[in-house]
This record gives C-alpha cells, structure tokens and sequence, in this order.
C-alpha cells in the first residue's frame, strides 16, 4: 500500500540487537542533555528573545533613566551599573531552568528520562550547562551594548571574562532553587510566577542600582546579607581591576553552599515526584 | 539473576496511595501479577481505575508504599537500575520531546544507552527505517501525526531492545489503521519473544492481544483469565433483542425476565434489550420469541451472542466500561461481542 506500512524484517531486524553497548558515564550523559537545551535553542529560537532583548532594555533604561540623577551622568553610572544589570539580567534568565523542567514534566518527557538506566542527576545537570550557554550569550549581549554607550572596564579583557565566569558559577548554583520549583509546583507558568516573586527582592534589594547607604537601617541589612550584592560587589571588582579575594571567596562559598542544599532536595523531589 | 522458568513480571500486594490535600486514595490496592515470559498480559480497565499506577510502579517511576514487584528477577525498588536497563516504556507518561526532530530524540536515547557515534547514528537509522518513520526523520516530532507520534514514541522506547515492554494505552486516540499498525508491531515484538505489559480501556484491543487479561478497578484486580475463561465466567451468553416499539420495553423486559429468570439490561439505545442467559438455561432461551409473541410485542431483531468483554466488565463492576465516554480521544472501532 503506501510507505507507512510497517515491514515486520526490518522491525525484526531492528529489534534483533546482537550487541548492548557498555553504560556511559554521568559526563557523558550529562553531555547528551546539554547538547539537548542546545538542540532546543536551535528548534525554538524564540526563547532566545527574553535572553537578548531584556538586557538592551534593562541597560538602556537604567543607564539614562538613573544615570543623570545618581551618578552626575550617564557616562559615570554606566561604569557602576553595568556589572550589576548584567548580574541582573543572568538571574532573571535562571527562571527558564525551571521553566523548562516543569514543561517537560508537562509534556511526559521527564518520565522517559527516569526511566532510563543513566546517572540520575544527569537530566538536570545537563540541562543546566546547557543553561549557562544562555547566560553566556546574555551577558555577551549586555557587555556589548555596555561597551557601545560607554562602559569602559579597567579590569580589562580579563577581568571582564573572571566577571562572567564568577557569574556563570553563581547562576548555576542558583538555578538549583528554580529545579526544586520547577518539580514542587504543577504549571510551568506557576513556575515563573513564584520564580519572579523569589528574584525580585533578591535582585532591586542590593546594590545593582544604587549605593545602599542611603537605605533604611533594615533594608540595609537584607541588602548586606543577600549574596547577590556579594556577587554584584565581587563582579565589579573584576571588571573594575580592583578585585577583593574576599567578595569572590564569599561568592565561591555562597554557590557551594546553595548547591550543596538546593541540589540534594532537587534529586530527592526527582526521585519521588509522581 | 533471571530465572528462565520464572515470570518476567511478578507482583505481590503492591499498593499506592496518593494524597491531595487531606484526601487519601488508595490508587492501588493489593495487586498481584505474574507474567509469563513471551507473552502479553493485558490490563483491562476503565480511567481512574489504576492501570498507569501499577505500569509506573512496575516501570521504577513510582515506588510503592506496600508489596514487591520483580522484573526479569530485579527488585523495581532494590534494583531499579537494573530495572530499567531491561524494560521499555511507552504511554502517556513517558513521552518524547516534540520540539526536537525524531532522529534527534533518537540520537539523544541511542547515546544516553550508550550508543557511540556511528554506532549511535546506525540505531537511529534502521530504528527510523523499521517505524517507517525515515523520511519523516529530520522534522520536529510536534508536525507528526497521531500515528506518526505513536510509532516513534514505540520506536524510542526499543532503542536498547529491551525484552519487557510496558504499554500504557498504545492506541488511545488512534485512527483504526494506526492501531492497527500498533498491534501489528506488538505481534512482531512478542513472536520475537519480548514479553508486553499492556494496560488498556478497550476490550478489543485485550481480546485481539492479551493471552491473559486482568480487569482493574478501584486498584484492585477483580478477574484474571484469558479472554474466553473471562467471558465464560459470566455464563452461556447473552439474548440481545430490538423491539419495533420503544414504549413497550418494560413489558418485554418482564417476559424475558419471567422465561430466562436473569433480569435484563437496558442499554441506551430505547429499542434495545439484552438479557444474560442462566448458567443451566441454555434451553431457555428457545421459549423467549414465542413468550414476546403470545404477549404481543413484535421483535424484528433477535440474536444470541457469547458474552464479550463489556458483559464482563458489567457483571465483575455492576457498570459498564466507559469506552465511549464522550472524551477528547475517540475509542477505536468498537466491535465487541461476537
């Protein structure tokens, strides 16, 4: 009849598999889904938008909004706040890790990946340096728009790359609260929505935008223990030329320990999730 | 290790409950299976009724609160590495990802089992080949058709062979050619000694594949046969009339119950009737027609049937299958009794 008929030889012959190849092991497994966010990005080019677009807007806007008013000009904010959107920006985008998680529970994809003999955490880890592609592209959005109005980092090439990196790290120690989200809660858009309430204090109460010693003795002292301040601290130090071991230690501590508890109760909520 | 004599599937007392809120429901409740290798074992019933629990549980995605469960002799809970080295699972639940092409879910499951490079490229190849899914290979799996979706999900879970496959509902919401297709592969699967765990809401599709049937409801397994001990367990059969005149049903059904001594359903069709022929009275059934006659009633249809699967399922729950249940996805062709 026509090409969709099934040939019973060919499904046979298919089926007949005379050798089983050996397990592979967690990095490459973890690999194989990396290169799966990656084929995503390719197939649905669409969820590059927020990644790109938001850092134009939230740069511009900041940059002549504040800028005059803060800072004398634009020209000297753009130097204070360009390290911090960009922490900004890369945060906001670690929403997606749960995103996706919660809508490949929805599609029933997750529970293929379960049932597959491989390195448990291998689905999510993989997901997530898949991930950090995105961060990557996002920041190279935002140092470029940056350097095109005016940024002009003393720390050089190479303290804006250590920046990058010291905020890759970060975003993939916190991505772990958004993978226990992503798992807890039932619709990837609850999923964004609790997401977004968790970002938004951690990232307007710190110092991205302004110098915190005008703040209110009690903001103050959320603004001085959230790490994002740390790490906004710590990454303007790199960029600056004027790093301090201690802020990127702190920053190193804080993404050891976010990973160390979120991770744990990620793989527990994965392992038991129905 | 796996015995050879043993079943490839064994359960004992496997229970799982689910709690919403501060409601609990026992989902599963106290399910025994043994199943033969080499064999299809169907798992008859309606939604809600706990098939998918049972194929999660046995499939190491759920863990069960009570009860142990083997597969090829690996404990689901001790062993659920093992477990899931030799099962494969297509359903509902464990899907594919439709964003990316079909040869590219391929490639990511043949190197996730440890495929290599050619070798991985090779799998995906003959696998897309065998699905009649080669050309289609290079599109995202979301433009597929049902059928289309149906094979590559079946294609994706026996990428490693495994020689037990978990089915949960293969054909819901298939066109009939598709299904068939569907149950032409499991046929090919199981001569090739595969052993199929296949739950199902359809009767025909249990009938026309099972060699043993279990029906489930309310989690708990309340027959287990092969498709003819099931239907002769209801009886010698069934008279099924249709009636000229839809107003006098309730006349007729008192004569029929008054010859055959069973009472007799009506079913929503308002011409229709059936009733159950007692075990011994199979000589009764011959005194229906003249018993309608004397009483006036004219009776343009009359036949006896064996007693199919709904029948079954209507006298184990005290109500019928919903296979058509005015759900989204349509029931494949339902012919049931013969």
């Amino acid at each position: 009849m026509s090409a969709v008929d099934i040939s019973t030889t060919t499904l046979r012959d298919a089926v007949a598999l005379e050798t089983r190849p050996t397990r592979p092991s967690a990095v490459s497994t973890s690999l194989t889904f990396a290169w799966r966010a990656l084929l995503k990005i390719k197939h649905v080019p669409e969820q590059l938008f927020d990644v790109l677009v938001s850092p134009v807007i939230f740069t511009l806007m900041f940059t002549y909004l504040f800028g005059g008013a803060l800072a004398g000009s634009t020209d000297a904010y753009i130097q204070f706040l360009l390290p911090g959107i960009l922490v900004q920006t890369i945060i906001i985008v670690t929403v997606y890790t749960g995103y996706t998680l919660n809508t490949d529970i929805t599609k029933g994809v997750f529970d293929r990946f379960r049932s597959l003999p491989i390195w448990r955490p291998a689905p999510i880890v993989g997901a997530l340096l898949g991930d950090t592609v995105r961060y990557t592209i996002a920041s190279i959005m935002c140092i470029g728009l940056g350097l095109l109005i005016g940024f002009r980092p003393d720390g050089g090439v190479l303290g804006v790359v250590g920046g990058v990196a010291l905020l890759l790290v970060f975003a993939f120690a916190l991505s772990w609260i958004f993978t226990i989200l992503g798992l807890l809660l039932r619709t990837p858009n609850a999923v964004m929505g609790v997401s977004m309430m968790v970002l938004m204090p951690l990232t307007f109460a710190s110092n991205i935008f302004v110098d915190p010693s005008t703040m209110p003795s009690g903001l103050q002292a959320f603004v001085d223990i959230n790490p994002v301040s740390h790490l906004v601290t710590a990454v303007r130090g790199l960029m600056g030329g004027v790093a301090d071991t201690g802020d990127v230690v702190t920053v190193l501590i804080s993404a050891v320990v976010m990973t160390a508890v979120f991770a744990p109760i990620t793989m527990y909520l994965y392992r038991t999730r129905h | 290790m796996r015995d050879a004599s043993g079943p490839a599937v064994e359960a004992a007392g496997l229970v799982k409950h689910f709690t919403s809120g501060k409601k609990t429901t026992k989902a599963v409740d106290g399910v025994d299976l043994s199943i033969p290798a080499g064999t299809v074992f169907g798992l008859l019933g309606p939604n809600g009724a706990g098939k998918t629990t049972v194929v999660r549980m046995l499939a190491t995605l759920l863990r069960p609160d009570a009860g142990t469960a083997r597969v090829l002799g690996h404990d689901v809970v001790q062993d659920a590495d093992a477990v899931r080295g030799a099962v494969g699972l297509t359903g509902q639940y464990a899907s594919v990802d439709e964003d990316l092409t079909g040869t590219e879910n391929l490639l990511m499951l043949a190197r996730l089992y440890g495929f290599r490079g050619t070798a991985a490229r090779t799998r995906v190849s003959d696998l897309l080949e065998a699905f009649s899914l080669t050309d289609a290979g290079s599109r995202q799996v979301k433009t597929y058709s049902g059928g289309m979706r149906r094979r590559i999900d079946l294609a994706a879970s026996l990428v490693l062979s495994p020689r037990v496959l978990f089915l949960d509902e293969p054909t819901t919401g298939l066109d009939p050619r598709s299904r068939n297709q569907v149950w032409d592969i499991v046929r090919v699967l199981v001569d090739d000694g595969a052993t199929v765990l296949l739950t199902t809401q359809y009767l025909e599709e249990a009938d026309q594949l099972a060699d043993r049937i279990a029906v489930i409801d309310h989690g708990r397994l309340i027959a287990e046969g092969t498709s003819s001990e099931l239907k002769r367990s209801v009886g010698q059969g069934a008279v099924d009339l249709r009636l000229a005149d839809a107003s006098r049903r309730g006349e007729a059904a008192d004569v029929v119950q008054r010859v055959l001594g069973t009472e007799p359903t009506l079913p929503t069709d308002p011409y229709a009737l059936s009733a159950r022929v007692p075990d011994d009275g199979a000589h009764l059934v011959a005194q229906v027609l003249p018993a309608l006659g004397e009483a006036g009633i004219a009776v343009p249809e009359f036949s006896l049937g064996q007693p199919s699967l709904d029948e079954v399922f209507l006298t184990l729950t005290g109500q019928p299958l919903p296979d058509e249940q005015g759900s989204e996805e349509p029931a494949p062709a339902p012919e049931v009794s013969r």
